[in-house]
């Protein structure tokens, strides 16, 4: 069997990485052959984007070694792989809009005429002509980047990858932004240069989509590469058990029954472009509704929309029964509906100011005293039994919250909310970038407040947490809930196989 | 949502379909671009109507003259910042960058008595000396160009007051300074058009600088810097080299108006300069060329040096006092600003 096999483009051999002491990649192992499109899988966080970036340039291996053709190589930077003629299409798009198709294939390779002076676009059109021929994809490349859809950037993207006369290409979720004729599109094009002999790892979670143009999957878990099978023969579940590997972790939080309680938020038919597609849910008092989902599945969008902070087509959203009109989060707020940001420091505080002011930021009308003063020791007071009750730890209310560490800032914000009396509380990534003893206590914390009789809806792309502090589970894919878990049904391969169960794919 | 979208695609479509040259035409016609460039000529036009028929003055050919005399300073300078905000930065020591490009052409000129040539010299190296040290600043230090140039700006004017003594430097054994910016070349020739000398520069100036941002490598990274700079960076361009250059040239055209400011007063005047770069700043923006980078075209900000000093010479005709022209002038610069904010808006 080995015999028919072309020697391999690309080995990678025991291949380890860390990050300011954290392992991201330990002892992968990775095989390309010219000709093969090779699929990568694994969990959000599992390393896939990682590994190929190191293979990519982007960043330097610890140890292990890279073989091109055999011969062990150096890549220490971006130009280094395209040398070795190593193409990547990074997941987010980087070109320069104003700039024309052509362009932006060729920045900082222009070709230049009369001494070297002056730039030579008919040469860079033509080049570029040819690269798109190559692609037998019908695009001009005088075309300014901006004007073109995302799928048409996403080629030119491809094309540049390309343009190094790349004989390996790394497509990173490329398929993310595009609907399914733009997904043909691609595929018919990533079977032309399979036919030339490029190697092409194929970095996805949509199973269908693999299924149809890949040769081989290698499944990474925790950093590792857990195993490498022939696409054909290998089935879904075989794949998703190995993504989440053989502890089958069930639902956890065996906290009274909230099936009865008062529906306190319910969101029926929400719309918003392709982000948000029909989406219903309700959530009770006293319950922690968890909201799984691979990236980008649209469950911050979700929460963005209940929140008011973007605009949907249609839907209706009821608290405690009564239909409300959201169009701004001070609607929101005012009932009662509070939004913790995955990403703190851009939308949940005010770093530079104190503890104290980051607190009262949301209630100040409360603090106001006659002819509009601030009543400085009611909002100290105030802020200081917040400190002791969520025990957050700072010298003082007047310390910087920059200074504060993850955890404790993500309790200063939770304290905003409270002060300002919201009870329906959208919790996003709650402990991202937090240390795993903080995180027991914001586990904690949250788990009393339901106790208190708040509602969350906990959105989380670690199923571990997911699982271990939902009542019940929603499981979002493409902007659709595909599905709803609690209790025993409620596992990790269960939650996967929503997650990744795509329109087009039917359930199984 | 759904109709931007057919609306791309029938661009695309019409973009692929390798067009004819009426439909090129009509292609750059509809450029938003184009459209603005187009839009700001024709208020120029509006605007010279109305000063025109308010005021029998305003089409006489000393006070057109004086218009064009008033622009070309502008207009040099507005250049200069073209550059930088194309990059999706912003040069607030522009003007007294001028100022002390022209108090090193006194240094050199009067205080050492050298020839002119030296002295024009020294004004352009001194102007790309200044440019490139704010490239440093914000490539390699990484200082937001706002704050570099604005402590280069107070920077430049305490230099150019203590080099001066705080005094004019005035060019007397140089004679010939005041050709550069007062005679005319164009009217020794054609006597019905007496188009000074600082006019004709600044159109010299205008078509290096069109083809240096259209025809070289320095033009399309300043296109593509101000675009997607970490694009840019990703694609292996060394980012902080060409940052310094674009600012090394902005600076050397500084140079140029200091010269025709000095030549213009036949002196160098050091407490002169802060302010211009404001004037500037709202041709170039009034001319098209976006704040937030990426694109812009020289014509444009032409167009928008015109407007302006079009503008400021019309209501001092109809005697409209200081005072109040420098209201109507921030009123124009917001709105320009304002027009900028909602171009993108639509871009977005």
């Amino acid at each position: 069997m080995t015999s028919v096999h072309p020697p391999p483009l690309i080995s990678i051999r025991g291949l380890s990485k860390s990050f300011a002491g954290v392992r991201a990649l330990e002892n992968c192992q990775f095989e390309l052959l010219p000709g093969e499109v090779h699929a990568l899988m694994g969990e959000n966080g599992a390393g896939k984007s990682t590994l190929m970036k190191v293979l990519a340039g982007v960043y330097q291996r610890d140890a292990g070694e890279i073989l091109l053709d055999g011969r062990a190589i150096e890549i220490d930077s971006p130009r280094a792989a395209q040398a070795h003629g190593i193409g990547i299409v990074h997941q987010e798009l980087h070109l320069m809009s104003h700039l024309s198709a052509a362009q932006n294939i060729f920045i900082g390779r222009e070709p230049r005429r009369g001494l070297g002076l002056f730039l030579d676009d008919d040469a860079l059109d033509a080049r570029a002509r040819r690269i798109f021929e190559r692609m037998n994809l019908a695009l001009d490349p005088r075309t300014p980047v901006g004007t073109l859809t995302v799928a048409r950037q996403q080629m030119v993207e491809i094309a540049k990858a390309l343009s190094f006369d790349s004989r390996v290409l790394i497509m990173d979720e490329p398929t993310a932004a595009l609907n399914n004729e733009e997904v043909a599109d691609l595929f018919r094009i990533i079977r032309q240069l399979k036919a030339q002999g490029v190697g092409i790892v194929y970095i996805s979670h949509k199973m269908d989509e693999l299924q149809q143009i890949a040769d081989r999957v290698t499944v990474m878990r925790d950093g590792k590469t857990i195993a490498t099978l022939p696409m054909a023969g290998t089935s879904v579940e075989q794949i998703i058990g190995m993504m989440v590997g053989r502890e089958l972790a069930a639902m956890t939080n065996e906290a009274p029954d909230t099936s009865r309680n008062e529906v306190v938020l319910e969101v029926r038919g929400l719309n918003r472009g392709k982000a948000i597609r029909d989406v219903n849910f309700t959530l009770r008092k006293g319950e922690i509704l968890g909201f799984a989902g691979l990236m980008g599945a649209g469950r911050t969008e979700v929460a963005r929309a209940v929140f008011g902070a973007d605009r949907v087509d249609s839907g209706e959203i009821r608290v405690r029964g009564a239909t409300v009109a959201i169009g701004s989060p001070a609607d929101a707020v005012a009932h009662g509906i509070g939004y913790l940001s995955e990403d703190r420091k851009h939308f949940g505080l005010a770093t530079g100011l104190d503890v104290e002011t980051n607190i009262a930021l949301a209630s100040m009308r409360r603090f106001l005293r006659f002819g509009g003063l601030v009543d400085a020791a009611a909002t100290r007071a105030t802020a200081e039994r917040f400190v002791r009750q969520l025990q957050i730890k700072t010298p003082s209310v007047e310390q910087q919250v920059v200074r504060l560490s993850g955890g404790n800032q993500q309790k200063i914000v939770i304290s905003k909310w409270l002060l300002r009396d919201c009870d329906i509380l959208f919790f996003d990534e709650p402990t991202r970038g937090i240390d795993v003893g903080a995180k027991a206590e914001i586990y904690k914390l949250l788990n009393a407040l339901v106790a208190q009789g708040k509602a969350i809806v906990m959105i989380s792309s670690e199923l571990s947490e997911v699982l271990a502090l939902s009542h019940r589970i929603v499981v979002m894919c493409e902007g659709r809930i595909t599905g709803e878990l609690r209790g025993a049904d409620a596992t990790q391969e269960n939650i996967m196989q929503l997650a990744t169960q795509r329109e087009s794919m039917s359930p199984a | 949502m759904g109709p931007r979208i057919v609306n791309r695609t029938m661009t695309e479509q019409a973009s692929l379909a390798r067009p004819g040259p009426l439909a090129a035409l009509k292609h750059t016609l509809v450029k938003p671009a184009t459209r603005q460039k187009a839009m700001a000529f024709a208020s120029l036009l509006v605007l010279m109507t109305f000063f025109s028929l308010a005021s029998p003055n305003f089409l006489q050919t000393g006070n057109l003259v004086s218009i064009l005399q008033s622009t070309a300073v502008n207009g040099v300078l507005a250049i200069a910042c073209t550059f930088v905000i194309i990059t999706a930065g912003i040069d607030l020591s522009v003007g007294t960058m001028m100022t002390f490009c022209s108090v090193m052409a006194g240094v050199v000129l009067t205080y050492w008595g050298m020839p002119l040539p030296l002295g024009i010299v020294a004004a352009i190296f001194f102007g790309a000396l200044c440019g490139f040290t704010n490239g440093v600043l914000i490539a390699k230090l990484k200082i937001p160009p706002f704050i570099a140039t604005l402590g280069m700006m107070m920077l430049l004017k305490g230099l150019s007051l203590v080099i001066s003594g705080t005094k004019p430097i005035y060019f007397n054994d140089t004679p010939d300074f005041p050709v550069i910016s007062q005679e005319s070349l164009i009217g020794y020739f054609i006597p019905a058009l007496p188009i000074p000398n600082a006019v004709l520069i600044m159109f010299v100036i205008a078509v290096l600088a069109s083809i240096v941002l259209n025809k070289t490598l320095v033009g399309r990274y300043t296109f593509a810097l101000g675009s997607n700079e970490e694009a840019v960076r990703l694609s292996g361009v060394n980012v902080a080299f060409w940052k310094i250059v674009v600012y090394s040239i902005s600076g050397a055209i500084c140079g140029v108006a200091g010269l025709l400011i000095a030549s213009r007063l036949n002196s160098a005047q050091p407490a002169l300069g802060q302010g211009y770069e404001l004037d500037a700043i709202a041709a170039v923006v009034i001319g098209g060329t976006s704040l937030s980078g990426g694109t812009g075209t020289i014509l444009g900000t032409i167009i928008g040096a015109f407007i302006m000093s079009v503008l400021t010479n019309g209501l001092r005709i109809m005697s409209v006092a200081q005072e109040w022209q420098t209201v109507l002038t921030g009123l124009i610069i917001i709105l320009a600003v304002y027009t900028d904010i909602l171009r993108r808006g639509k871009a977005a």
